[in-house]
């Protein structure tokens, strides 16, 4: 019965598809150079990742070198390598979700709570500029402070009669330099939604608690957190599905053969061992891995966050 | 009972500014220090606590060094065409398709979706993609690092939102008048839509002017080279020789060098900034993605 419904509905419109599609023409038209772009640039990689399946030869090309099965898979998983990134990405991306975005939502809150506007306004527009400075003027900053011989932080160490020491060499601190650096550079930005979480925040229950003679802190425990909840779980979840991003840029420019035992993540050797050593097929075959992961959490996690509140990737 | 309220509320507030002022210091003293350091000059470097204050006689010979050196200017240059050709490429590709695809009668707009969400959710990586610039023969042009990425997915999908909540009243009385679709979009989509537009406009400038990475993986040849692939080769004394007059007779440090080089690389976001935050926090908050 619904079936001859929609079928009845439907057959009008199907006499007038091409009529439609006629009429949407200048649509079209705007879509060719983008859909172009899209098969060359976006969908031209999809295809090039063949070559994780075969042994790639730069004269053969992707299309003529020669299919090897799951081979560069089955060397990556049995390489020493293997754990040594997954758990490097693993930690450092979990290490700036686990510090960053507590002190995120504290920032939001001191902002929200002070009753200096001006100077909240100063302070809330500084944290940010950082978020906007590239991983390469970082870097500089990040010499300038804690190298042996130039650092500010190193400097401070020789004046007290301690030794200075390579935070950037040293496997014992350049996790928490990684990890750091990066609070710094994000948290501001990561307070601004936050704080427009708060924003949205009845006020009438601020007055209500306030007639009911709650404390401040009264007010943040009761009112404002358990308001930003679902913004606070939603970020999180959202975090987590790009997980193995552990911050390429970042690494690659701070990192260095010392530290690679610990600051060595997946983006890392990919870059190293495809355009450095020249095994395409190895590298193309963990940049895949990565891709299927990532994609299986992505979607996972958002359909997570979706259940805490409208606001999901896709 | 009331007055103990009120020396409550203003120790309170001590307490919460006190954590934004360290906060503050915080952000901003390392790029204090950064400035500081490129005014110092050559000699003076033994009391670097005194630097946080500023060093006694300044001098912008360090500045002088680098912006007199045909190839940091070069660099500039370089930096300026990727970021301004880079941001006009991701409009021109970018309005359009998210324009198209925020007209809800669309035949085909739902399997349209889907061939730019496959993308958008896997990546297969960094060598995938670089053999495709490598194949078309793009390394050593400027277009390697402004047309792979032209049109962002995400941004598009933001701009494609905003386009949605255009009444759609407005187009359709146009329609009926004969306008024609393109007279639509530059008469009256665009013009409601400035907002949206310098936001993801900035959005794809920063990160022109503060890319490296693509620059340094195609582009081979010095003369092409951008600020920030500079920058990096100076601050892991690469080859400082190349960019900067520096020689025994310099009169700046290579500290003072390194810090004017990154102060340098800041100065254009600096001076966008007032404009960037004005439009980035309503934009970044304007990112909700939905399908």
């Amino acid at each position: 019965m619904t079936d001859i419904v929609r079928r009845s509905a439907a057959l009008p419109k199907k006499n007038s598809r091409s009529g439609e599609i006629l009429r949407h023409k200048a649509f079209y038209l705007m879509l060719i150079a983008p859909v172009v772009y899209f098969i060359i640039f976006k969908y031209g990689p999809l295809v090039n990742a063949q070559i994780a399946f075969k042994d790639f030869q730069a004269l053969d090309g992707v299309w003529k070198s020669p299919w090897v099965g799951f081979r560069n898979f089955m060397t990556f998983f049995s390489s020493i390598y293997f754990w040594q990134l997954l758990r490097n990405t693993l930690t450092l991306s979990l290490g700036k979700l686990l510090i960053g975005l507590p002190l995120a939502v504290i920032l939001a809150l001191a902002l929200n709570e002070s009753s200096l506007r001006r100077f909240r306004k100063t302070v809330q527009t500084a944290t940010y500029l950082p978020h906007f400075l590239s991983w390469v003027v970082m870097y500089g900053v990040l010499l300038l402070l804690l190298s042996p011989d130039e650092g500010l932080i190193n400097e401070i160490i020789k004046a007290l009669g301690g030794k200075p020491i390579a935070f950037l060499q040293d496997p014992k601190w350049y996790p928490w330099v990684a990890v750091l650096s990066d609070v710094w550079k994000e948290t501001g930005w990561s307070a601004i939604i936050y704080l427009a979480a708060m924003t949205g925040i009845d006020p009438g229950l601020y007055e209500a608690a306030e007639v009911e003679g709650a404390t401040r802190l009264q007010r943040i425990r009761f009112i404002t957190l358990p308001g930003i909840a679902d913004v606070i779980i939603t970020i999180a979840l959202l975090r987590l599905g790009t997980i193995l991003d552990a911050g390429f840029h970042q690494i690659f420019m701070t990192y260095s053969v010392p530290v690679y035992s610990v600051g060595d993540i997946i983006d890392t050797w990919v870059y190293r061992q495809g355009v450095l050593d020249f095994q395409f097929s190895l590298a193309t075959a963990v940049g895949l891995f990565k891709g299927v992961i990532g994609l299986l959490l992505v979607v996972f996690f958002n359909r997570l966050a979706r259940r805490y509140s409208d606001s999901s990737l896709f | 009972m009331r007055k103990a309220g009120a020396k409550d509320e203003i120790l309170y507030q001590i307490a919460v500014n006190l954590y934004l002022a360290v906060i503050f210091l915080i952000v901003l003293l390392p790029l204090w220090r950064v400035l500081m350091l490129s005014l110092t000059p050559f000699g003076h470097l033994d009391n670097s606590f005194g630097l946080l204050v500023g060093p006694k006689d300044w001098t912008f010979d360090a500045y002088a060094q680098f912006l007199s050196h045909p190839a940091f200017l070069r660099a500039m240059r370089n930096s300026a065409v990727i970021t301004l050709g880079g941001t006009a490429i991701n409009l021109i590709m970018t309005v359009p398709m998210s324009y198209a695809l925020s007209v809800k009668s669309l035949p085909g707009r739902k399997w349209l979706n889907i061939f730019v969400m496959i993308p958008f959710l896997f990546n297969p990586g960094l060598i995938p993609s670089y053999l495709v610039v490598t194949s078309l023969g793009l390394q050593n042009t400027l277009w390697a690092v402004m047309i792979p990425g032209a049109i962002g997915i995400s941004n598009m999908f933001i701009m494609r939102n905003f386009f949605m909540e255009i009444p759609q009243d407005l187009t359709e009385a146009a329609r009926i008048d004969g306008a024609s679709e393109l007279k639509i979009l530059f008469r009256i989509v665009l013009p409601l839509s400035k907002p949206i537009l310098l936001t993801i406009g900035l959005f794809y400038a920063v990160g022109h002017w503060n890319e490296f990475f693509n620059p340094m993986l195609y582009l081979n040849d010095q003369k092409l080279q951008p600020l920030p692939v500079l920058l990096r080769n100076i601050l892991m004394g690469v080859n400082m020789n190349d960019y900067v007059e520096y020689d025994a007779f310099s009169t700046s440090s290579v500290q003072s060098l390194k810090a004017a080089s990154i102060f340098i690389s800041m100065v254009p976001m600096m001076m966008a900034y007032p404009w960037i935050q004005k439009h980035f926090v309503k934009g970044s908050l304007a990112g909700g993605i939905k399908g």
